[in-house]
């Protein structure tokens, strides 16, 4: 694969386009859980908010700065786990982290739905942090870790 | 430009020489660190195949060469700074380490509770963390001298800041992530005339400059070889030896000590009794290649070269639509820090890396000068002595390519 065929994966239009209009950029009013994640080697920051009722993520955002790679992933996140439970939202988050690290090939791609797009991260070591920050702030938030999340 | 030709430099660089993800390499990231000639990595290779031995302790052969090999290259490196005597040479791990090193001994023994360091808004976290862990052990505390929107240091705020109470100044002589430089001669002779000693950070202005340290009357001075075309882990700090020696021990251990009894130790004379343990021999010898490399050239051609490249390389980028320059000192060194329209740096750095050209993103371990700036991060390219306008040139397009990408 040529160098900007690369390039062609990793800023897929709707890449680019959630981290231009990231969605649920917001604060979740009368949120039940939140964490900060903060990714020291690029001085990406970010603060996830959700409202947990019985078990199911009822509503989910996300307010920070980033490169357009973690805003967006941010952005495709908050669409990906909103009304799923716990439980659904820690499968995904596997599948997200496989994606990013190991490559479309590991993954049941069909599965991810629009998190697809993220799949050009795995040829870019160094910006697996960036797409991986927001998901781990989001497991942070639902495990009740308040305190802030490092990717380092 | 008399004897430098940029085209013949870049043939001492083996790794110069080689296509980077379909490309040819464009290497602009040598402020995080300079790729070595030939000569240095020949000088490694040859001390390895013929004189490697344990040094100041051996009768034999290869130590004596060993220890010629060492000691010569602690008096290549005083010409190269034109310190008075060898003695007032410490070979350390790097910037880094000799920082911590004067922090730890000259600042434990001589500064208290109350008293006060002053430093600068833009000095690398070389410069700060030593100091901040000082101010928590000793219950000192840290001033800062603020820098104005040029990326220049407020020098009317100096005075003030300069107290009874401040026991030592911490200057970088050239900012790493903004390329300013520092007149640290000036405000060496403003802090002497007030009895403080200045310790200076010059890890990024040897490698572009001549650097005389009598003349600069500086009392501390450190930098690390692997910025200058020399090996990773070996660097020096310069003190006058009046200070050196008055200042207690660093670490503990073989070679920095005359006498061991379980009762009593007695230390070694400057500069070994700050150099505990087997040294970083290779290093060494690494370092005084590089610093005679830099002599054959000559530094003053190297400061022409990189002064021209720089002003070209101003220009060039000044002209991409949407670029910001971080850092308009009027006095600058071969760093461009700059911001590209509403893209993050991040994003800058790996569309240029897919272009074959390696710059540096992120806060350039000096965080206070982004919080300055408010930025999170810059992209920032840097100049050495083998770079070309055709690098630059390499630059101006990938960076129309990120814009092509983020239109």
């Amino acid at each position: 694969m040529s160098a900007s065929d690369d390039l062609k994966d990793l800023y897929q239009e709707v890449v680019l386009e959630h981290s231009k209009r990231p969605r649920n950029y917001r604060v979740v009013e009368g949120a039940t859980a939140e964490a900060a994640g903060h990714n020291p080697l690029c001085g990406d920051q970010l603060v996830v908010t959700l409202k947990v009722e019985g078990g199911v993520i009822k509503d989910v955002a996300f307010q920070g700065q980033g490169c357009a790679i973690s805003k967006a992933s941010a952005s495709l996140m908050t669409g990906a786990v909103k009304d799923r439970t716990r439980a659904e939202a820690e499968v995904i988050f596997e599948r997200v982290h496989k994606l990013v690290t190991e490559g479309p090939e590991s993954v049941d791609v069909d599965a991810l739905g629009k998190l697809a797009v993220l799949s050009g991260v795995s040829e870019f070591p160094a910006r697996v942090k960036c797409a991986s920050l927001a998901w781990h702030t989001l497991r942070a938030a639902l495990e009740g870790r308040g305190e802030a999340v490092s990717t380092e | 430009m008399s004897g430098f030709d940029v085209k013949k430099v870049r043939e001492d660089f083996p790794i110069l020489h080689q296509e980077v993800r379909g490309r040819p390499l464009v290497y602009l990231d040598s402020a995080a660190t300079a790729q070595k000639p030939q000569a240095v990595i020949d000088a490694l290779v040859r001390f390895y195949q013929h004189d490697n031995a344990n040094v100041h302790r051996g009768v034999h052969v290869l130590s004596e060469r060993a220890t010629e090999a060492y000691e010569g290259a602690r008096e290549t490196v005083r010409r190269f700074i034109n310190a008075r005597d060898a003695k007032e040479i410490v070979f350390v791990r790097g910037t880094t380490e000799a920082i911590n090193l004067v922090a730890q001994t000259y600042g434990r023994k001589h500064i208290g509770a109350g008293d006060e360091v002053l430093i600068t808004q833009m000095e690398h976290h070389a410069n700060i963390v030593p100091w901040r862990m000082l101010c928590e052990q000793t219950g000192a505390v840290l001033k800062v001298i603020p820098v104005d929107d040029r990326g220049e240091l407020v020098l009317d705020a100096v005075d003030a800041l300069l107290t009874e109470r401040t026991r030592i100044l911490a200057v970088t002589q050239v900012s790493n992530a903004l390329g300013t430089v520092v007149p640290v001669k000036e405000l060496t002779r403003r802090a002497h005339a007030k009895g403080i000693p200045v310790l200076v950070d010059g890890a990024q202005a040897v490698t572009h400059f001549p650097v005389d340290v009598q003349d600069l009357g500086c009392d501390f001075y450190a930098f690390s070889g692997h910025k200058m075309f020399g090996p990773t882990g070996i660097g020096v700090l310069y003190g006058r030896k009046e200070l050196l020696e008055a200042m207690p021990p660093y670490q503990g251990g073989g070679d920095m000590i005359l006498s061991v009894t379980m009762e009593k130790v007695t230390y070694n004379r400057v500069p070994y009794r700050f150099e505990a343990g087997t040294p970083n021999l290779e290093g060494a010898v690494g370092l005084a290649a590089a610093i005679r490399y830099l002599e054959a050239l000559g530094m003053e051609n190297v400061a022409a070269h990189d002064r021209e490249l720089l002003a070209y390389a101003t220009q060039a980028l000044e002209a991409v639509p949407g670029l910001r320059m971080v850092g308009t000192a009027r006095e600058k060194s071969a760093v461009l820090s700059f911001m590209l329209a509403e893209v993050h740096p991040h994003d800058v750095g790996t569309i240029l890396d897919r272009e074959g050209i390696c710059i540096r993103t992120g806060h350039h371990c000096a965080q206070p000068v982004m919080q300055h700036f408010k930025v999170p991060a810059t992209s920032r390219a840097s100049l050495a002595l083998y770079n070309t306008r055709e690098d630059v040139d390499a630059l101006v397009r990938g960076l129309h390519k990120v814009l092509e990408v983020f239109q």
